[in-house]
């Protein structure tokens, strides 16, 4: 798999902004920055409100997933581009979840919606109605999803990459520092697990590292790459961007997001704990 | 618990000193014009790691919830780039300006 297999440039993205059969799609939790200006002719899909269950903490069923997809006009013939906010964040988690139900003509927009805007590249407020389709989506694809037991099961015989920033994984903080701090029952991380905080995978202005210097960084940091692997971050957005980063641009074939993350697992009762810097 | 990941409107007002204990490192971003919005403002640790990222508001202001240390705060706009330090000692509010140029 090559870079351009499932990145495209923001000057791409410019070129086709009208090519038929490609659907551009901003991805945020918080969707004003989409309503203040898009990406032209760009959908909206809410991270929080259209893809996870409103009552259990799960994803939409795949009914769900068809209803929001039909809606949004995206085709299963659609080549679906996604970007969006905190260097991508949400866009990946997007892009992640696309794959889990089979839509396999995705990709992400390098650099999202802050390389876009660096650029100084067109946002339009401009309302976007797309033709309604009629989506079919595949069933969940677990071999890309790590549940609880699993992660617990991975401790000392699978790579367990911890995605969080070094103060997060040491137990100083529980949240990102953009964010009061609050989150797990404990803070910590999970035992044998490697600290590969997201932010060495991006450049400055949130376009992916090369694929050589990726697979140098996460060699460097003790992952055996002949291990299937788990990525895990506070709630399974940063660590989709580092699935991306490990699954998509370095190519290892055995990669899951556990997207349960410390916001479950740090409050799992029984479960080891392992606090400090590594 | 905020099960989200999105940063909470950014301001930094004086009226907002009460940090219920937390250390936060808040300012405004400022160009050749007046403040500068939109930049993208990014917290960096002593060692120059990236701790944490947001986009300042339209009028300039950003904020993060810190740990006690010494940061820098580096902004990205499409007007140019800026950089600068502070030392936060401990719960509170520790304002900083960018300048962009």
């Amino acid at each position: 798999m090559s870079r351009e297999d499932v990145l495209v440039t923001t000057q791409w993205a410019e070129d086709n902004l009208n090519t038929p059969g490609v659907v551009f799609a901003e991805v945020d939790e918080d969707t004003t920055a989409y309503d203040g200006g898009h990406i032209p002719g760009a959908v909206k899909i809410d991270w929080k409100n259209d893809l996870q269950d409103p009552v259990r903490r799960d994803f939409v069923d795949r009914a769900g997933f068809e209803a929001l997809l039909s809606e949004k006009g995206i085709g299963n013939d659609d080549l679906v581009v996604l970007y969006g906010g905190n260097n991508n964040w949400f866009a990946a988690y997007a892009y992640w979840y696309f794959k889990l139900y089979g839509h396999d003509k995705v990709k992400l927009l390098d650099g999202g919606r802050k390389k876009w805007e660096l650029d100084g590249r067109e946002l339009s407020t401009d309302e976007v109605k797309r033709e309604r389709t009629n989506y079919t989506a595949k069933d969940q694809d677990l071999s890309l999803r790590a549940f609880r037991d699993e992660v617990v099961d991975a401790i000392n015989t699978k790579n367990l990459v911890d995605v969080r920033s070094p103060d997060e994984f040491s137990g100083k903080l529980l949240a990102p520092a953009h964010l009061p701090q609050e989150s797990a029952q404990r803070a910590g991380h999970i035992p044998s697990a490697v600290n590969v905080p997201w932010s060495k995978a991006a450049n400055e202005d949130g376009t992916f590292k090369s694929a050589e210097e990726l697979a140098e960084l996460y060699r460097e940091a003790g992952l055996d790459t002949s291990k299937p692997t788990i990525a895990y971050c506070r709630i399974g957005e940063r660590s989709s961007h580092t699935w991306f980063a490990l699954h998509e641009l370095i190519g290892l074939e055995d990669v899951k997001n556990y997207d349960g993350s410390w916001t479950e697992y740090g409050s799992l009762v029984g479960v080891p704990v392992e606090t400090g810097a590594k | 618990m905020s099960d989200g990941c999105g940063a909470p409107a950014q301001t930094a007002i004086a009226a907002d000193a009460d940090t219920n204990g937390q250390v936060v490192v808040a300012g405004k971003v400022t160009g050749g014009e007046g403040p500068l919005g939109g930049a993208f403002v990014r917290l960096l640790d002593a060692d120059g790691e990236f701790a944490g990222e947001v986009q300042a508001s339209a009028e300039g202001d950003f904020r993060f919830y810190a740990a006690p240390g010494s940061w820098t705060v580096r902004a990205l706009h499409r007007s140019g780039n800026g950089e600068a330090s502070v030392s936060a000692e401990g719960p509170g509010l520790h304002q900083v300006a960018i300048a962009v140029a």
